[in-house]
């Protein structure tokens, strides 16, 4: 277990937290029938930690990961984000955050596959109102960072699944973000290329990025430092890991 | 997104889906390329009927005295009666009223008929046969192109002379040169003097089939019963001195027929004006028409429009949930979808106008029917066809951008 703050409603986070929960609670309505997915989970999460989160399919993964992406609100419990209590904001507000404080990384890659790699990559940046040459050039950066700089006139068609997901981290990295949210991000992938994705995991956990990874593969989340297990919407362990 | 990425980002989804977006486009395209042809066919024939139809017709600065109006449409029965049992312009009418104006003018006598020409067994038939006074070349505009128009001596003598319109000529002497030679009109025969000069046609009637002899030659009995004319033309020098001609005229003919002054005319005054009012008419109908036409096609073209947008959205569902989650707001997402169906109708309009102008073109060369595209008409075509396509996408934009991201992202 890691120390955590004692946080009570009404409480502001250290500043060296970045993600906070408290108690939070969703709840879906499946056509009148009311599914609880998350059903209080409290969590902290400093900057730089590299945490992987496990759980079978229903323990409510998935949905955490939304709300911590700021997808979806919660139905209770507080969320803050870098400070910033994100549980109470509009969608607009959402949208920000997801635009600068977060990187996705899906299972799917979720590029789009009419454009080509460094228009994929320069997607966040238009949202940001940058103007289009300091996207450019911000963009091939960061294709460069995950050794694709060959590669950015490419479509996602034309590249191989490790190249499409270093694509993804191009992208999700190049608004430099406080977290990297990986959804299953070696879902889709065989083992030689899991592995080297996992490297490049390893080294910008090392240049001091926070990641958070939701995965169901042990040997995937043997890499991360910490490990939290859910359980029914609850959490039920948390453990670090010896590095 | 800025609205200039958001008008790239469209052009771009038009460029890679080429057939679907033709044919999503193809409704506002028969729109504008429609009003283009409509507007510009209008517009011609507007400007045709100012510039050239009412001046050939009656002359600029000119009234013809009649019995009845030469130009009319939709005229009731009862009307028509009436305007026959009205007594005829005699000589005598239009000597008086040629004396007695009190301003410079320039008055000529003039009759007409149809009938046939010969010239050495050759017939040509349909022909206007006309009977008038010396001045009626120089105020209908009629240059001589060869020979000579008829003196007033030979008005006056009634001398059995002819002048040939240019079609006629060249039926009755083709390769021959006219003047000098006898064309028989009802067995008379009359002397060529002088050929018109080409007048071209007016809606595809030739206006080059005709002949003018000395009002007072035999010709008179070929056109009129004895001592009448159709009409009376006098030219003015101006506008204003036509409208006082007109008043006095109205006097004189007046005091001559000994009307009471509760009587109405039972003559006319008729002015390129009053030409115009018969087109002013037909073209009013054309105004409303063509508009609901357009109208219609626009509508139809706005919901195909409308139709393609909600199944792009439906099919794009996914990259809807990805740039959500990369910081999309709702009004990027309603900007690019709207975005995208005003470019779609932007350039059906685009392709219409350029359609339209083609086909006006092709219309003006191929048949009678002048066509004149005016700009107006090519902006009101860009601005209603990309205003369809804004309305036409408010609401597949709209549902766009209240897309769950979550449900958005899941959609395979």
């Amino acid at each position: 277990m890691t120390d955590v703050q004692a946080f009570r409603t009404g409480d502001t986070p250290l500043p060296d937290i970045v993600i906070l929960t408290h108690k939070l609670t969703r709840d879906y309505d499946m056509g009148g029938e009311v599914v609880r997915a998350l059903r209080g989970v409290s969590l902290q999460i400093r900057k730089n930690e590299y945490v992987a989160v496990m759980g079978p399919s229903g323990s409510g993964k998935s949905t955490l990961m939304n709300l911590i992406g700021c997808l979806d609100t919660p139905t209770a419990g507080e969320y803050w984000l870098n400070g910033q209590k994100v549980s109470a904001l509009s969608d607009d507000e959402l949208a920000r955050i997801r635009n600068k404080e977060i990187g996705f990384v899906f299972q799917t890659f979720n590029l789009l596959p009419r454009a080509n790699a460094l228009h994929n990559v320069e997607l966040p940046l238009i949202y940001a109102g940058l103007p289009t040459k300091d996207r450019r050039a911000r963009a091939a950066r960061a294709l460069a960072r995950v050794g694709l700089a060959d590669r950015m006139d490419h479509r996602p068609n034309e590249l191989s699944g490790g190249q499409r997901q270093r694509v993804a981290i191009a992208r999700a990295l190049v608004n430099e973000p406080s977290i990297l949210l990986a959804d299953e991000p070696t879902g889709n992938l065989d083992s030689t290329t899991s592995a080297e994705l996992m490297q490049v995991f390893q080294d910008l956990h090392h240049q001091g990025q926070t990641i958070v990874m939701v995965t169901h593969e042990h040997d995937i989340a043997a890499h991360a430092a910490r490990v939290v297990t859910l359980r029914d919407g609850l959490v039920a362990t948390d453990q670090l890991r010896a590095a | 997104m800025p609205f200039l990425e958001a008008v790239r980002l469209a052009l771009q989804t038009i460029r890679a889906q080429k057939l679907k977006s033709g044919f999503s486009a193809i409704g506002v395209f028969i729109g504008v390329t429609f009003l283009i042809g409509a507007w510009s066919i209008v517009n011609g024939m507007n400007r045709y009927m100012t510039d050239k139809f009412a001046g050939t017709l009656v002359g600029v600065n000119t009234f013809h005295l009649r019995r009845r109006p030469n130009v009319n449409f939709n005229v009731e029965d009862s009307v028509w009666r009436a305007w026959r049992r009205r007594p005829r312009i005699k000589f005598a009418d239009a000597d008086a009223v040629t004396q007695g104006l009190r301003m410079p003018v320039v008055t000529a006598w003039y009759s007409e008929d149809r009938g046939s020409v010969e010239y050495n067994g050759k017939v040509a038939k349909d022909i206007t046969l006309e009977g008038a006074t010396e001045r009626y070349f120089d105020i209908m505009n009629l240059k001589i192109a060869d020979g000579r128009a008829f003196t007033p001596q030979e008005s006056k003598a009634g001398t059995t002379v002819v002048v040939l319109g240019y079609d006629l000529a060249q039926k009755l002497f083709p390769g021959v040169n006219p003047i000098g030679r006898t064309v028989r009109i009802h067995g008379i025969p009359y002397r060529v003097i002088g050929v018109v000069e080409r007048q071209g046609n007016l809606l595809g009637i030739s206006l080059d089939k005709f002949v003018v002899a000395p009002a007072l030659s035999p010709i008179q009995r070929e056109v009129n019963p004895p001592g009448v004319v159709d009409a009376l033309i006098v030219k003015a020098n101006s506008e204003l001195e036509m409208r006082d001609a007109m008043d006095q005229t109205e006097a004189i003919m007046r005091s001559r027929r000994h009307l009471r002054p509760r009587q109405d005319d039972n003559f006319v005054m008729e002015t390129s004006e009053g030409v115009l009012d018969f087109w002013k008419k037909l073209s009013r109908i054309l105004y409303v028409v063509g508009p609901g036409l357009v109208g219609v096609a626009l509508v139809v073209g706005g919901i195909v429009i409308m139709n393609i947008m909600l199944m792009a959205v439906a099919e794009r569902t996914r990259e809807i949930g990805i740039r959500k989650s990369l910081g999309a707001r709702r009004r990027d997402i309603l900007r690019q979808f709207l975005a995208e169906s005003a470019a779609l109708a932007t350039v059906g309009a685009t392709l219409g106008i350029g359609t339209g102008i083609v086909l006006s073109l092709l219309l003006k060369v191929a048949t009678p029917l002048p066509a004149a595209v005016s700009p107006f008409s090519i902006l009101l075509g860009v601005v209603v066809g990309g205003g369809v396509g804004i309305v036409a996408g408010v609401y597949p934009a709209s549902r766009a951008s209240r897309l769950d991201p979550i449900a958005a992202l899941r959609q395979e």
